[in-house]
Formats: structure tokens, C-alpha cells, sequence
């Protein structure tokens, strides 16, 4: 059983091409559980043609303890066979939604959630690894295989760059490695090469580069995965084709952050971004 | 303050440096320096503290200490005997502090006095969710079981604070609702270096939604006055409460050993406020000082020297009436007290205590044990700060060892150098000691005893300390140094 956990700014398309890349596996045949670690609860809807799965936590607060909890109360079987589950948590600004991730993971361990005959375990994260319970999926034991999601746009790419600062840490106590980039296109300017630029000095690859297709709101609207609604699609390839290369992927690395002005340094070789006139910061307007 | 210094003999500053340098010779660099300014030796004549304090506890060593919310609930909000307080957290917090601190009250539980356990009683739903729906409900089932209460405190545990639940504004939206003064304590145990925190912010807490909004029903008379920082343990309160009524002083309102939150919320009308435990109520003294004018008085009602001294000293501060009662109390208590002397200090006399409490009796105790003719020959405190440090400085005989925040090992090494022959500390210190072959008191709850507190408590003081230090037990075990 392979684990694996996709991270990536917020709003990037996480769940989207999580979803997408699983349906791919799926489609080869693969037995595949997806663990939404998000209180939004959207990581399975195109899985499973619903709108939001019962998660955990919120079974968890109907039946007073976690321990009346069965799992097939927050197991749902999805589009070729794949299994759903979603953490849940509180609405924004109470309660502790890091401890609802630790909370639901710990509960499928408990519960023999993780079957021998499931070939991969996706963990799809909340944008921001706020605390220490967005980090549970890649504690010892979990997670080991990182995808992060990312795009041509700045602060994408600042994101990714701080969530390998993470993967860092936990690389350096575990087993946790990053397996790669996956560009999940936004049409910026040269996208494609300055993402490679950035996987390379990261010391990890763009696995893939996904093309940015309305085909993928139009499933979406259906709530249906690309690989579901239009198998034929040319977009659809693109997801089987990420599926096959993370199949295939044994280029598993501790990553190699960059420092800021790095990164920035990056930036502006690729025209992103203008360099600082010093003369002007902190000068108001009418000055 | 004594004028003249009082020496031990054996003890000399160079001697209790030595025994300090021997118990840090174990630590690491790094822990010795930090260690090392939180042991001295006393300088009686300097009368200031000898010692760092109110300083994390450094990582590694056992330390006595107890928490902010320990100082809150525990101490300053839990003796007030007609209210609720709640627990707010998991379970654990309120139920081992419940009731085990021997604050003891009157009244009818569940009618005038709510002696019980409150507590939201987290799950892990509560946590992820946020406990602020749970606490609404929990007070309004509160107000509905027990109409009688006159006020409910919220005390936050630790994870209350790290999910970020807001309480004050669940208390202000219920207290409105349900018509009853609800006060929110930030009092998470995670906050500051010690339980010490947890009075300030519970102080803080008083000042904000309690003081001034009552007034007492009878008339005022010059002899108001108000017991601070008294939490009746053992029955301490009422042993000083009756006493300062025959000196004819009303008290009015004690802060918190039985107390009552109307009593306290009218206290800024009082014309003297008399302070037992500085650390924990030192706060809300000046605040009432500041805002209404009210003096302050510091006093000791252990032992008869120190309470001859501190019932002149209350009675400097009034009329003649008074004075002359006190001056006829004295006179009738102390051939009392002279007996008990003469009963006990033949088998006391020239033996040796040390101490480790909390909030003041490492320093106001220290005269009763010398009314029986003993030495106190180490004392130290848990939270103590400076201007704790500095009014122990005269109290304690001159070059004997000062323990800020001990850790277990120091404290023993120095009872293994110094053989006190009674020690008085607390439960996680007491079968240490015994099983040393130590006679042992825990000073914290009285050991079950008590009153100590007045002239009523000596003599219980005196019984208790002489059956300690010579039950024939002790001949029988065989201390293995």
C-alpha cells in the first residue's frame, strides 16, 4: 500500500486533481482510499455524485463520542470502487480543526480502515499546514510519498516552496519524502518551464503538467471526475497519464527549500516578478 | 521585624553556601546557572531577598508548582462558597481539584453552598467543534438545577485556550439571559511559570466583574473591615474572624474562605482591608487602596508573639474601644497560651523544621514553631516573588538556607545536611520525607487538621507538631544515612 498526500496552496485544485488522478487509478484498476483532511469536506463529492459526504467529525458530534462511531458509518464506496472518507470539522473561527484530522485518522487506524487490498491511500490536505493536525498525514507510519499542487502564479509557488520546508522537517525524523510537482496550469507565462525550474531546484520533478481544460468544470458541475463524464476527452488522458507516471514514480527526495531571496531571484528570471526599488518602500503616495 | 539577629548554631553563611554548592555539583552547566540564584543563605540584617523567583521551572527537575488555573480555581474563586464554578475543559482538572485543598465552608449543599464538581466535561467533539455551545447550555442547566447559587465562574483549562474558545462572550450574552453574575477567568495552565499567574489574572477577574456592584444591606460603622486572602483552610477563618470580632472589628466579607460572592462584590466600602496571603490577593488590596481609598494591613495570626504583635498593630489602626479589646484579649489569651507553651516546649524545644508551602506560611508560620521553641533552620516557597523573598528575609534566622522553586532533589540534599527533625511541606513531598525517617506535616491542608490560624489554633498547632515530631514511630525506623 502506498500513502500518499497531496498539499498545495488554497484553491490551487487539490481536490479536483486528487480526485481526477485517483479516478486515473482507478480506471488502471487500483484499489484506492481517499481521506479528505479538509473541514470543507469537498475531497470525494466527485467520487461519489454527492454533495457532501457525512464526515467523521460531524458523526462524531451526533453520537456523542468517537467511540459509537462504526466505519461504515463514514465509509461510502465511490466511482470504481474507491473508498471515501472525509474528516470534517468545525465552520471557521471555532474548535480546532487540526484535531478533527488527527481525530479521523486515528479512528480509521483504530478501525481497520487501512485493507491490505487497497494499493494506494490519498490524503488530500487543507491548503496551509496551519498546525500540527495538518500534518498528521505525514507523521511516522502515514504518508511517505508528497505531490504538491502548484501553479505558474507567485504565490503558488511560494506555498510549495514552504510546504517543502515542511516536508523537510518530517524528512529529517521519517520516511516522509516529496515525489514531486504537479502543475495544475493557471495559463500564466511561461508556466511550464518556470514550475521545472522550480521542481529542479527543489530537487524533485514536475511530474506532470495539466493543461488547463473547462472540460474539468463542466464534469465538475455533474460532480463527476473527467475520467467518469467524458472517458474519451483528451483531458481525461492527461489525468490517466498523471495516474501512470505516479504509478510508475520511484523519484522520491528529501527536498531542498529555497531561501526567500532564492526564490524571489527565481521569480524574476521568469519575468514574474519586477525588482525591488528599495527607494520606494514605505513612501506614501502624496509624498 | 526582630531587631536583633538570630543565629543557629552550626549554620554560618559559609556553610549553607558549601551545602548549596554540593546539591548543584549534580546539575549540568546549564541548569546550575539557572538554578544557583534561586538558593541562598539567609541575610537577616539586609532583611531582602536572598533569591531569584517567579521564573520558569527548569525543564528536567520535579518542581511543586502548580498551574495558572490551579491558582484560579484551587485558590481564589473555588473557597467562595455560594457560587458555581465551572470546570471548563476535560474532566480531569476540576475533579482533582475538587474539594482536596480542605477550604472548608458552611451552608446547605446545593442550596447555600456549592461544594461540587462543574465541569463541561470535553470530548474530542468539543475540541474540534468548539466547547462554546456546550458552555451555554451547561449554565443555563447550572441556573436551572441550583437557583440559589448567586454566581457562576468559568474556568478555562488549557484547551479552551488553544482552540480558542471565547467565554467572555458566552458569559456576558448568558449572565444576561439568565440574570446572574457569570465571570469568565482566563485561567489556562499553560499561562506564566506557576499558579501565581492564576491569582493575578482571577484578582484581575474580581476587579472586572465583581467589586462595586453590591452594597451591604446593614448600615457602615467604622469598624468595618474585610479578611483578604484567607481561604479557611482547616477552619482558619473562622478561628480569625472570631477573634477580630472580640477585638470588636465587623467582618464584613472574607476573601474567599467561605465566602460570599454579594459580601465580596461589597467590600469597596470597608475602612480596612487585612491581608493574610499577600501573593494571592496583593492585587485586588491595591486596587481597592487605588479606587476607594481603602489601607491596606498586612497580619499573622500564628503563634501568640506574632498575633500579640499583629493585634496592636490592627488596633493602632482604629480607636481606643478597640484598642483596650485588644489589649483585654491579649490579656486573657495568653496565660491560655502559656500553658500550652509550658506543656509542649520541654518536648520541642531546639528542634529543627523546614519548610516549603505556598503563598505565605514559609514566613508567617515561622514564629509559631519559635513560640515552641524550635528553629526553622530552611524555608522556601513554590511561587513565591521578590517582595515575598524580602519579607522572609527577617523572619528567618539568620544565614539559613533560602529554596525558591526547590526541585525534589535539592530539597532533600538539604534535609540529608541539615537532619531538621520535622518538615513541613507538601503531599508530593510528604512520603519522601517519611520514608527518610522524617517526621512530616503537610502544611498545606493542615494534614487534615486545623485550625491553626488564631489563638483557638495553636493549641491544635502545637498538639499537631509535637505528635509528629515526637510520635515514638520514628524510634523505630532506622533512616539509611
Amino acid at each position: 500500500m502506498r500513502q500518499i498526500a497531496i498539499y498545495g496552496k488554497g484553491g490551487i485544485g487539490k481536490s479536483t486533481t486528487t480526485q481526477n488522478t485517483v479516478a486515473g487509478l482507478a480506471y488502471l484498476g487500483k484499489k484506492v482510499m481517499i481521506v479528505g483532511c479538509d473541514p470543507k469536506a469537498d475531497s470525494t463529492r466527485l467520487i461519489l455524485h454527492a454533495k457532501v459526504q457525512n464526515t467523521v467529525m460531524d458523526l462524531v458530534r451526533e453520537k456523542g463520542t468517537v467511540e459509537d462511531l462504526e466505519l461504515d458509518d463514514v465509509m461510502k464506496i465511490g466511482y470504481g470502487d474507491t473508498k471515501c472518507v472525509e474528516s470534517g470539522g468545525p465552520e471557521p473561527g471555532v474548535g480546532c480543526a487540526g484535531r478533527g484530522v488527527i481525530t479521523a485518522i486515528n479512528f480509521l487506524e483504530e478501525n481497520g480502515a487501512y485493507t491490505p487490498d487497497l494499493d494506494f491511500v490519498f490524503y488530500d490536505v487543507l491548503g496551509d499546514v496551519v498546525c500540527g493536525g495538518f500534518a498528521m498525514p505525514i507523521r511516522e507510519g502515514k504518508a511517505e510519498e508528497i505531490y504538491i499542487v502548484c501553479s505558474g502564479e507567485m504565490m503558488a509557488m511560494y506555498a510549495a516552496n514552504n510546504i517543502a520546508k515542511g516536508i523537510l522537517k518530517y524528512a529529517s525524523s521519517g520516511k516522509v519524502r516529496l515525489a514531486g510537482l504537479i502543475c495544475n496550469a493557471r495559463k500564466t507565462d511561461k508556466e511550464f518551464e518556470l514550475v521545472s525550474a522550480l521542481a529542479a531546484k527543489l530537487g524533485t520533478q514536475m511530474i506532470h503538467f495539466v493543461p488547463r481544460d473547462n472540460q474539468v468544470q463542466r464534469a465538475e458541475m455533474r460532480r463527476m471526475t473527467v475520467i467518469e463524464y467524458s472517458p474519451e476527452h483528451p483531458q481525461a488522458q492527461e489525468y490517466r497519464t498523471l495516474a501512470e507516471k505516479i504509478l510508475n514514480n520511484k523519484m522520491l527526495v528529501v527536498p531542498t527549500p529555497l531561501e526567500m531571496e532564492e526564490l524571489e531571484d527565481l521569480l524574476m528570471e521568469y519575468g514574474i516578478m519586477e525588482a525591488e526599488d528599495e527607494s520606494v518602500v514605505g513612501v506614501a503616495e502624496a509624498a | 521585624m526582630s531587631d536583633k539577629i538570630r543565629k543557629i548554631e552550626g549554620i554560618t553563611k559559609e556553610s549553607t553556601e558549601a551545602m548549596i554548592a554540593d546539591a548543584l555539583s549534580v546539575y549540568p552547566e546549564k541548569a546550575k546557572k539557572k538554578r544557583a540564584p534561586h538558593l541562598g543563605a539567609n541575610d537577616q540584617a539586609a532583611g531582602s531577598a536572598c533569591v531569584k523567583s517567579n521564573k520558569k521551572t527548569v525543564p528536567g527537575v520535579m518542581s511543586a508548582r502548580g498551574c495558572a488555573y490551579a491558582g484560579a480555581k484551587g485558590v481564589v474563586w473555588g473557597p467562595i462558597r455560594d457560587m458555581v464554578h465551572v470546570s471548563h475543559g476535560p474532566v480531569g482538572c476540576g475533579w482533582y481539584s475538587w474539594g482536596t485543598r480542605r477550604n472548608l465552608v458552611t451552608g446547605i449543599n446545593g442550596v447555600t453552598q456549592f461544594a461540587m464538581q462543574f465541569t463541561s466535561d470535553f470530548q474530542e467533539k468539543d475540541i474540534v467543534y468548539g466547547g462554546d455551545k456546550k458552555l451555554k447550555t451547561l449554565l443555563a442547566e447550572a441556573v436551572d438545577l441550583f437557583p440559589l447559587a448567586k454566581g457562576i465562574s468559568v474556568l478555562s483549562e488549557c484547551p479552551v485556550g488553544l482552540i480558542g474558545d471565547d467565554i467572555n462572550s458566552v458569559a456576558k450574552q448568558s449572565a444576561k439571559e439568565l440574570d446572574i453574575p457569570i465571570i469568565p477567568c482566563n485561567c489556562e495552565g499553560f499561562r506564566g511559570v506557576s499558579q501565581s499567574l492564576g491569582h493575578h489574572i482571577s484578582n484581575d477577574t474580581i476587579r472586572d466583574y465583581i467589586i462595586e456592584t453590591r452594597e451591604f444591606a446593614e448600615p457602615s460603622s467604622p469598624y468595618d473591615i474585610a479578611l483578604i486572602g484567607d481561604y479557611n483552610i482547616g477552619g482558619d477563618v473562622w478561628s480569625a474572624k472570631s477573634l477580630l470580632e472580640e477585638i470588636g472589628l465587623n467582618v464584613k466579607s472574607v476573601w474567599t474562605g467561605d465566602g460570599e460572592l454579594e459580601k465580596i462584590a461589597a467590600t469597596h466600602t470597608v475602612k480596612l482591608n487585612l491581608i493574610h496571603c499577600y501573593r494571592s490577593m496583593n492585587y485586588m488590596c491595591k486596587v481597592m487602596e487605588e479606587k476607594y481609598g481603602i489601607p491596606w494591613l498586612e497580619f499573622n495570626f500564628f503563634g501568640p508573639t506574632k498575633i500579640r504583635e499583629s493585634l496592636r498593630a490592627i488596633g493602632a489602626r482604629f480607636d481606643d474601644t478597640i484598642r483596650e479589646k485588644v489589649e483585654l484579649a491579649i490579656a486573657k489569651y495568653e496565660p491560655i497560651m502559656q500553658a500550652i507553651i509550658d506543656e509542649y516546649k520541654p518536648r520541642l524545644d531546639g528542634k529543627k523544621v523546614m519548610l516549603l508551602v505556598g503563598g505565605l506560611r514559609p514566613r508567617h508560620t515561622i514564629g509559631a514553631y519559635e513560640d515552641l521553641g524550635m528553629d526553622c533552620v530552611g524555608s522556601g516557597y513554590e511561587f513565591a516573588h521578590t517582595d515575598d523573598y524580602d519579607r522572609t528575609s527577617p523572619e528567618m534566622p539568620d544565614a539559613t538556607v533560602v529554596y525558591d522553586d526547590p526541585s525534589e532533589y535539592e530539597f532533600e540534599k538539604f534535609a540529608h545536611a541539615l537532619k531538621p527533625d520535622l518538615i513541613g511541606s507538601g503531599i508530593k513531598e510528604k512520603y519522601v520525607f517519611q520514608k527518610m525517617g522524617i517526621p512530616f506535616r503537610q502544611m498545606h491542608s493542615w494534614d487534615y487538621s486545623g485550625p491553626y490560624h488564631g489563638y483557638n489554633g495553636f493549641e491544635i498547632f502545637a498538639r499537631d507538631v509535637d505528635m509528629a515530631v515526637n510520635s515514638p514511630t520514628w524510634k523505630l525506623v532506622k533512616a539509611p544515612f
